[in-house]
């Protein structure tokens, strides 16, 4: 297929419009934002300034403000907005029929050899 | 040889495969055509001018019996196909058997009933078909009252149908905003305003439980308890595609029928045209795309195989003076820009999704009229880079250039309109610059420019720029955010006078720039709303800094702290009992007494938060508001009980307070203190309202301060009675709710106001300190409830949405 294993990870209302929640992965937890009815982005849940869990952020736009110390980041690059500097991992995400499904090819463990 | 082909259902799609067949080859087959409406082909979109009186159904048959007698058509109307024979190739319908070479299924959808008691009952219609147009009209010429479900496209042209005809009609919506699949919150709250004016009810997040009635539909009881009465209630929550032929004939089914580009199913004798196909995936809801689609099923019939390729729909409702239109994908995905323009005088928003140069979706409200030139660039992938700038304008502003703002406002002639909302034109502003106004102030004192929105205040600045040149010094005024040029005064006053009483509307009305805000004006505007509509405003954890959505304090590593309430600083031995357990049962790591004489668990995991709260709450323990922009702490000496120098109960008036002020919210964090005698040992002079004790009564004193700046507080009054001391002190909060910037702490917003200006409305007006008091219990009848019983219900917020450290990659 096209190289993305998308992985279906719960209805897109058990997650509160403009809120986050946040998802358990190998590499760490990964937060999945809504940012409108339909539309949500994944990145991973800590802040490159001093590992604030972004999931608890407020949510605007199509960016998250970290709940620590108000860096404000991209959703769409993972770019820290402004004068800050520094970026965090984003992962494809799509909203289909009611559905939050993510690209877990980054985020699941190797099978055990 | 001529074939036989055979036409399941006479909907719009199959009407427009027997129109490009009878133009292009009208003598390859022979055709029958099986309807199970009692009628032939019509426009069903134009159901709704039929509903509203606009048309009559003579008015949209595209195809009449005339026509079919013309073109040899036989048709079997008035009775489903029950059956196909794929084998003996044949369908059955009623009695007969029909045989076919070709067989083309387009039996469109059928509505969704949503499975409540009651759906049954007669008086319950969806919205599909002549039919029930016809029995909605019915209904409505006996008047009365309707409940539509279902606030999309459909639901919403039945209301307004019904309105029209005299009926008084709620729409009940279980999403946050109508036609949330078209449109975004911000265009939403445009349509529900304006079908509001036309005396529809609106109801959203509303979840229908069950219809009731005895023998018929009598009213529509929700999840929340309420009961709608309702002579008519119509269903109109969605559809689903008609495919039970096409499954019991074992055809490939998914959520429609599947077909391939050329609309063939998976037998090569059989197509499938319409709502009822499933095509690369997606499903069709609009005429457009079926368009398409019954071009290129009569491609294949006649032999030229064409392609079908899904493209972007625009939709529009049908309700006049309701002008929407959203093409594209506006919301979906990553790697996307908005342009956002409001026109708060006119009731206009526009908002365009661009990726990569391109516009790939696009929402407008009152304004549509570029929706077509929009929509062709979305079509054609245009890349609009070039024109980036001026794209939001439309295709008239594409071309000339006036990048920069103050000479586009110098060319301006002097009947150009600046204010809208007052009608000023600059030729009437620039000669008050001339007789004398020279800042912002005096030229809305002189001609109201920009005295009601507001949003021309940057207009009326740069015609200040324009003709005083270097004489004018931009006013300081700070700005909420970069959201917006209003500062939080403006916005206050707005919100309480226009009157705004939802985000959408403070967003749309007051031209914010952005989508929905920043962390900078959420908190603020969401206060600001609950405070001034407690019964209109629902409180929006969203819009809260995590402190204050999660009822705890974050701790610099992601843990959270616990705060319990101790009345007054008073605790007891079970109460300490509960609080040790909870510390072992969790593993605390720091136990501390705060400063605010109560205790402290620090260092919570997020997880267990739920559990500890419901542990102490069990105790009898509630929210100590430790991390809100709300009442913190009463702290409060020994007073009477047991001090020598006593002289009234500061102990239990420091509980009444805590107990009369807990759980509201307020600009910033409150903080009382109340001491026995002037000794002060409760350190109520530096407080935000400070009562020390004295023999003659209560010496009540605000707008102390004792951290970032350290203040003595000022004497409101001195009054006789513990209950004047509770009255003054709840007037003069709600009073600070009501008028304070968003982060004052008291003595800032007293230092703004003056104190005079407090105590003729707290102290002296006893009409206008009954208000607030009033208007104070008002909103705690709403607000006062412990979060922590609230959340503790509801655990699995509080967990991962799910956990993929178990899963394997493939
Ligand atoms: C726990 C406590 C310290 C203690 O161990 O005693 C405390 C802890 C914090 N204070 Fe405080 N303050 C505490 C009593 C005070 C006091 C003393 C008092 O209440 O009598 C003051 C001075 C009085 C005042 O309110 O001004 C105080 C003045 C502040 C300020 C400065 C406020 C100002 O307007 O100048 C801040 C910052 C702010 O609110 O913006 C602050 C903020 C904080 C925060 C919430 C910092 C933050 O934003 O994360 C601290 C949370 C720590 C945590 O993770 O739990 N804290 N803080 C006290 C809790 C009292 C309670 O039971 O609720
Ligand atoms: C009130 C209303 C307003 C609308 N407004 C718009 C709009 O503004 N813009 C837009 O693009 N779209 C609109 N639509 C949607 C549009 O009407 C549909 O997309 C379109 O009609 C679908 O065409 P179709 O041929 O697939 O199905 P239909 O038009 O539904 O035709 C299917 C026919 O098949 C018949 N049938 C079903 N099963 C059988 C069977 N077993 N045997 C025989 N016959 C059968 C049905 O009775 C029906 O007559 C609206 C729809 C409604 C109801
Ligand atoms: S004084 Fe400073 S460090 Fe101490 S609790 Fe208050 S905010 Fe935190
Ligand atoms: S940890 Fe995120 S801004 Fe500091």
């Amino acid at each position: 297929m096209t190289g993305f294993t998308w992985l279906d990870i719960a209805a897109v209302d058990d997650i509160p419009l403009r809120g986050a929640r946040k998802i358990k992965t190998a590499m760490g937890c990964v937060a999945l934002f809504r940012t409108g009815p339909e539309e949500a982005f994944a990145a991973t849940d800590r802040c490159p300034h001093k590992g604030g869990p972004l999931s608890e952020g407020i949510v605007h736009g199509q960016s998250v403000t970290c709940p620590l110390h108000n860096w404000v980041f991209d959703l769409n690059t993972g770019q820290a907005q402004g004068a800050d500097a520094g970026s965090i991992a984003v992962h494809p995400v799509r909203v289909e029929g009611g559905r939050v499904l993510i690209d877990a090819a980054a985020l699941l463990r190797p099978p055990a050899a | 040889m001529t074939q036989k082909l055979v036409i399941i259902g006479a909907g719009m799609a199959s009407g427009r495969v027997i129109d490009h067949l009878t133009d292009t080859a009208p003598d390859a087959f022979d055709i029958t055509l099986v309807n199970a409406e009692p009628r032939g082909n019509y426009n069903r979109i134009m159901l709704s001018p039929v509903l509203s009186g606009e048309k009559t159904y003579d008015d949209i048959v595209t195809h009449d019996d005339a026509f079919y007698a013309k073109h040899g058509i036989a048709t079997r109307f008035g009775t489903a196909v029950t059956a196909i024979e794929r084998a003996g190739k044949t369908v059955t319908v009623g009695a007969d058997t029909l045989s076919y070479d070709k067989l083309l299924i387009a039996t469109g959808s059928a509505p969704f009933i949503i499975p409540v008691p009651g759906r049954d009952l007669p008086g319950v219609v969806t919205y599909r078909d002549l039919d029930d147009t016809n029995a909605m009209i019915a209904a409505a010429d006996q008047g009365g009252k309707a409940v539509v479900i279902g606030g999309g496209l459909l639901g919403l042209e039945a209301a307004a149908g019904l309105a029209e005809r005299g009926m008084d009609v709620t729409v009940l919506h279980l999403m946050g905003h109508l036609m949330e699949r078209q449109l975004d919150p911000a265009a939403g709250y445009l349509l529900r305003r304006d079908l509001e004016a036309r005396g529809i009810t609106v109801r959203t997040q509303a979840v229908t439980k069950a219809i009731i009635g005895n023998g018929r539909a009598e009213a529509v009881l929700l999840e929340d308890g309420t009961t709608l009465p309702a002579d008519l209630v119509v269903m109109a929550v969605g559809i689903r595609p008609e495919t039970r032929l096409a499954t019991d004939a074992g055809l490939e089914v998914g959520r429609g029928i599947v077909v391939n580009a050329q609309m063939e199913t998976s037998d090569p004798d059989i197509m499938a045209v319409g709502e009822c196909v499933e095509c690369a995936g997606q499903l069709f809801g609009l005429v457009a795309p079926l368009y398409d689609q019954a071009k290129v099923v009569a491609a294949g019939l006649t032999g030229t195989p064409a392609v079908f390729l899904p493209k972007d729909t625009a939709t529009k409702l049908k309700v006049t003076g309701c002008d929407l239109f959203s093409a594209g994908d506006f919301a979906d995905g990553p790697g996307r820009e908005d342009i956002v323009f409001r026109d708060p005088g006119r009731g206009i928003y526009k908002r365009l999704v661009i990726e990569d140069d391109r516009l790939v979706g696009a929402v407008m409200y009152g304004d549509t009229a570029d929706g077509n030139w929009f929509f062709g660039l979305i079509k054609d992938g245009t890349d609009i880079e070039p024109m980036r700038e001026a794209l939001i304008f439309g295709p008239a502003a594409q071309g000339g250039a006036a990048a920069d703002p103050l000479s586009a406002v110098a060319a301006l002639p002097p009947e150009a309109e600046i204010c809208g909302c007052n009608g000023v034109c600059k030729g009437t502003i620039v000669s008050a610059i001339d007789g004398g106004a020279t800042d912002l102030g005096a030229v809305r004192a002189a001609t109201k420019a920009s005295a009601s929105c507001g949003t021309c205040t940057g207009l009326v600045e740069q015609l200040l720029q324009v003709t005083l040149g270097d004489g004018f010094v931009k006013p300081t005024a700070q700005p909420i955010c970069g959201c917006t040029h209003l500062t939080h005064e403006d916005v206050r006053r707005l919100i309480k006078t226009t009157p705004l009483k939802s985000q959408e509307a403070v967003w749309q009305d007051l031209g914010w720039t952005t989508r929905n805000g920043c962390h900078v004006c959420r908190p603020a505007i969401n206060f600001y709303l609950l405070a001034d509509w407690p019964l209109e405003y629902r409180d929006d954890p969203q819009s809260r800094f995590v402190n204050e959505r999660k009822h705890a304090n974050i701790q610099k590593d992601g843990t959270f702290s616990v705060v319990p309430r101790m009345w007054g600083g008073i605790t007891t031995p079970q109460e300490l009992r509960a609080i040790a357990d909870a510390a072992d049962k969790y593993a605390v790591p720091t136990v501390k007494v705060t400063g605010g004489q109560r205790i402290d668990l620090l260092g919570v995991k997020g997880e267990d938060l739920p559990a500890i709260w419901a542990d102490l709450n069990r105790a009898g323990l509630v929210s100590g508001h430790a991390y809100s922009k709300g009442l913190r702490t009463v702290k409060t000496c020994v007073g009477t009980d047991h001090c020598r120098f006593g002289t009234q109960d500061s102990t239990g008036l420091g509980i009444r307070l805590e107990k009369a002020l807990w759980g509201s919210w307020t600009p910033h964090k409150v903080k009382l203190a109340v001491s026995g005698c002037p000794r002060n040992c409760a350190e109520a002079t530096c407080k935000d309202v400070g009562i020390v004790c004295v023999d003659s009564g209560y010496q009540v004193g605000v707008a102390g301060a004792a951290g970032m700046d350290v203040k003595e507080t000022e004497r409101l009054a001195d009054v006789a009675t513990e209950q004047e001391a509770i009255d003054l002190t709840v007037a003069f909060i709600q009073l600070y709710r009501e008028n304070a910037k968003y982060l004052d702490r008291p003595y800032k917003w007293v230092a703004k106001v003056g104190l005079d200006w407090v105590k003729a409305r707290v102290v002296d007006d006893l009409t206008e300190r009954q208000r607030l008091i009033d208007a104070f219990a008002l909103s705690q009848s709403i607000y006062q409830k412990d979060p922590w019983a609230e959340l503790a219900a509801d655990p699995a917020r509080f967990a991962p949405l799910a956990d993929l450290t178990l899963e394997a990659a493939e």
